[in-house]
């Protein structure tokens, strides 16, 4: 089957079942989207389906046609660049294996809600976890992303 | 798309190759004896010089430290390429860092006397060595340009990366490594007066953190060749059982199956990629044999444990007669019990593990925390020499303890998965969280009875703690070092030694055996002496009309290092007392691995009538700081581990003895909406640095106890506060 993953339309030779992150990971190589749990409890596996942040872990592909999948790899645009430049320079990152996820929530919310506050900040990414609890450093990098934002 | 791993391909010390090849320039080995405990631990005592390769310089002037320490987030490459760059006299922008090679005689732990990270020893143990390893290099690199420009060596300054002379001669280091290479190695270097440093003590940026934010840093589970074969082992549901046969008839339909084969562990699937493993492992029947299994629930572990605790065990620490004057009446008796849980780390990145065996040599590549370790269970195993064995280390994805076993159990599983498959192809094996969580090698379960006693006058004159749970040290090759006289140092440390001046003190230990595997998580026995220690003190201060801060302070030796941290945290919190509104304060102060913190927590009554915690200020002395923003992000990752297990974690066995939380919709984490507001200041020292990546944790769990006994009057007596289910 057929999907379009970053922009470019993808060949696929898997059951149809195979969730999304298994056919990133292990046919497309595209690794940055991480496994954490795989019953959509904790996010790692985050991605964008038409700029919407998606468990992939349980998002078998066979749903996917006609959809945009963007990963971790090739997101793009002024939010990603602002949560990006704000994650490094925060220094968020420890372990980082569940940043790839956490990024892609924070793109996420920012689409819809450029200026969140600590409670939009708490909503969109509860699914969102980190063993190293990496929080505060998350919610000032959003904040800062916000920032950048408003120019 | 594929990225191959080059170490798979070839023989036992290709690791080392690598580091060796492919450069042009310095390749610094400095010559540094072995010191401090692994002697006095009776660890076997290498040569007196023992060559160790830290870092290389390229003619691009780029300068690689190569971290002894595996990084999984606690900041050992930044830390270790700090004091490298310092000695040095590096620009911090010419600096990268890779993982060295599993390989003891270059990479131990000063510490250990093996490769292992944990202890929190990374800065400890590397502070005075990679400092020689930058100023052996320093010095080589000046000695060349002196040779070359025809001036005194004395007469050359190295800044940020330049090295000039007051001639006007200037240069980066690149230009110079290879000349440096033939210079002689010093054996003795001068080491800066900390009053000079420029880069320690600074929040330099982590070199690590464009890659984890761009989804480019590779991990374990990343690593691909066109040939790998993906592992997933069946398990039993009873820790001890073992499989006797299986039928694969059903896995055989799904495709990308290879096949299936029985291992220690249970029944190793194999597949061409990791969903098919899934689905062919779910698909297959097994018979087990559960005839040794461990078949005890919690609830029947935890009244034997009650029971255990009504009398004294092994004694870890007494004077006076702490016992008698209990008993004798007179003084106010306070008396209170704590259970806690097994608890599993649960990194976020599960367990996995590369291994290519070829019949005589085996190349991994996997988060290995013990090389040393590893490097023997695999090659016991595989019936190879452990020199046969290469380790490249790979970033990891979270640790807390879990990626080290005293017997390299997770590696030899690898190992035996590699043999079972028996191609020399590389084999990755992946836990799944499911694994994770019913996979054994918990926090144990402990039970503690606390008694003390309070005179008229409001002094704490008796103390005695009975200790109830497994030994983690006991039937593992660290014994002989860590169980003195039945004492496993780590179920008593920071109960048996804690600071307070109590005239009559008892510690005592039972260490009943079960055949629940445990092993060291984050903080090791602090995780529940210091709860226990400072829940309890809190509530014979309250008895005896004490402020908390006041309280203990006056129980401490004036010139111990708590003082310290208490002072400056209750200054900090600008503490006013236990309660004020709706809102309750707790304090609890706890020295581990040599750095002591204290932390505030303020705590209130939340929608579900569980306590939310909303501020915690912290108190940190750790001697030089070397990263304060590492240091930092420690105090508030330990803090949001601890409080994260103290409110909701908790893995339970039921009564036949299967594991009940097997993924995190039951074993709950903490998310960032349960996350406080953290405040840390860090005080300034010129002692010796000292860990961080496992202090914050023990006191953050009685600051929110004793701050919700402030507030309702509960004293919490089993963990975690909130049982069951996801947030
Ligand atoms: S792996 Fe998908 S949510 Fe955890
Ligand atoms: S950074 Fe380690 S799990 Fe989030």
């Amino acid at each position: 089957m057929q999907i379009s993953i970053n922009g470019r339309p993808r060949e696929l030779d898997v059951d149809v079942d195979t969730p999304l992150l298994w056919a990133l990971r292990d046919d497309l190589g595209l690794t940055g989207t991480k496994f954490g749990c795989g019953i959509a409890q904790c996010g790692a596996c985050t991605v964008l389906i038409d700029g919407n942040p998606v468990r992939s872990c349980v998002t078998p592909v066979s749903a996917l046609e006609g959809r945009d999948v963007v990963t971790i790899e090739a997101v793009s645009g002024p939010e990603a660049e602002a949560v990006q430049k704000a994650w490094v320079g925060l220094d968020v990152p420890q372990c980082g294996y569940c940043q790839s996820g956490q990024i892609m929530s924070a793109i996420g919310l920012l689409k819809i809600e450029p200026k969140p506050d600590d409670q939009a900040i708490n909503d969109a990414m509860a699914g969102n976890i980190c063993r190293c609890a990496t929080y505060p450093k998350i919610r000032a990098a959003i904040h800062a992303a916000a920032k950048t934002l408003e120019g | 798309m594929n990225l191959h791993i080059p170490q798979l391909t070839a023989g036992p010390i290709t690791s080392r190759r690598n580091v060796l090849k492919g450069f042009g320039g310095l390749l610094l080995a400095t010559y540094v004896p072995m010191q401090g405990f692994a002697q006095e631990a009776g660890a076997q005592k290498p040569a007196a010089l023992t060559p160790n390769a830290f870092v290389r310089i390229g003619r691009d002037d780029t300068v690689t430290i190569l971290s002894k320490h595996i990084e999984f987030g606690q900041g050992p490459w930044t830390g270790l390429a700090t004091l490298v760059a310092e000695e040095l006299d590096a620009d911090w922008s010419q600096i990268r860092v890779e993982h060295a090679p599993g390989d003891a005689k270059l990479y131990a732990n000063l510490a250990m006397g093996a490769q292992l990270t944990g202890g929190s020893t990374a800065i400890a143990n590397s502070y005075e060595q990679m400092r020689r390893t930058g100023a052996a290099a320093r010095a080589m690199l000046v000695a060349a340009a002196a040779d070359a420009w025809k001036v005194p060596a004395g007469e050359i300054r190295v800044s940020k990366g330049v090295i000039s002379h007051a001639s006007g001669k200037s240069s980066g280091f690149g230009a110079f490594a290879e000349a440096a290479a033939r210079m002689p190695i010093p054996q003795d270097v001068k080491l800066k007066d900390p009053s000079t440093f420029t880069l320690i003590g600074t929040d330099l940026p982590k070199p690590d953190s464009f890659a984890k934010s761009h989804g480019q840093a590779q991990f374990t589970i990343d690593l691909r060749d066109p040939d790998m074969v993906v592992a997933l082992v069946a398990r039993p549901d009873k820790f001890g059982a073992r499989a006797t046969s299986f039928d694969d008839s059903a896995a055989r339909a799904v495709k990308g199956y290879l096949r299936s084969a029985i291992v220690p562990q249970g029944v190793v699937v194999f597949a061409k990629a990791t969903y098919p493993a899934m689905k062919a492992r779910a698909a297959l029947k097994i018979e087990w044999d559960e005839s040794k299994a461990h078949a005890l629930g919690t609830q029947a572990i935890v009244a034997d444990y009650r029971e255990l605790a009504k009398k004294p065990g092994k004694v870890a620490e007494a004077r006076g007669t702490p016992l008698d004057k209990i008993s004798a009446g007179g003084a106010r008796v306070v008396e209170h019990e704590f259970v806690f849980p097994y608890l599993a780390h649960a990194p976020m990145e599960t367990l996995d593990a590369v291994v290519k065996f070829d019949g005589k040599t085996a190349a991994c590549h996997f988060g290995s925390q013990g090389p040393t370790i590893d490097q023997a269970a695999i090659a016991t195993t595989l019936g190879i020499a452990p020199e046969n064995v290469s380790i490249d280390v790979a970033l990891a994805g979270g640790s807390f303890g879990r990626r080290a076993t005293a017997g390299g159990d997770f590696a030899a599983e690898a190992a035996a998965c590699a043999k079972a498959f028996g191609e020399n192809v590389p084999v990755k094996l992946l836990w799944t969280r499911e694994d994770d969580l019913r996979g054994g090698f918990y926090r144990p379960l402990y039970v503690h009875r606390m008694r003390g006693t309070v005179e008229q006058d409001g002094s704490i004159s008796a103390w005695h703690h009975t200790i109830v749970g497994q030994s983690i040290m006991g039937g593992t090759p660290f014994e002989k070092m860590m169980v003195k006289d039945g004492i496993d140092t780590t179920s008593v440390e920071g109960a048996s030694d804690m600071p307070y001046r109590v005239s009559d003190f008892q510690c005592d230990l039972h260490s009943p055996t079960l055949g629940v595997p445990v092993l060291w998580w984050r903080s090791v026995g602090h995780t529940h002496t210091g709860f226990a220690v400072e829940a309890f003190l809190d509530m014979l201060l309250e008895k005896a009309g004490k402020d908390p801060i006041e309280g203990r302070l006056a129980l401490l030796d004036p010139k111990a290092r708590e003082v310290g941290v208490l002072q400056a945290v209750a200054k900090l919190a600008q503490w006013r007392g236990r309660k004020a509104g709706d809102r309750g304060y707790g304090v609890a102060v706890h020295k581990s691995f040599d750095t002591y913190v204290a932390q505030i927590a303020e705590v209130m009554r939340g929608d579900d009538g569980a306590p939310k915690v909303t501020h915690v200020w912290c108190a940190v002395d750790c001697g030089v700081a070397v990263n304060p923003n590492i240091i930092r992000a420690q105090m508030e990752g330990g803090i949001g581990f601890g409080l994260g297990h103290a409110l909701f974690a908790s893995l339970d066995l039921d009564d036949s003895g299967k594991v009940v939380q097997t993924n995190f919709d039951t074993y709950r984490a903490l998310r960032i909406g349960d996350m406080p507001k953290v405040h840390v200041v860090i005080l300034p020292s010129g002692e010796k640095p000292t860990g961080v990546g496992e202090p914050g944790v023990p006191p953050i769990g009685p600051a929110v106890a004793n701050a919700w006994r402030a507030l309702t009057g509960e004293a919490v007596a089993q963990l975690p506060f909130v049982r069951g289910g996801t947030a």
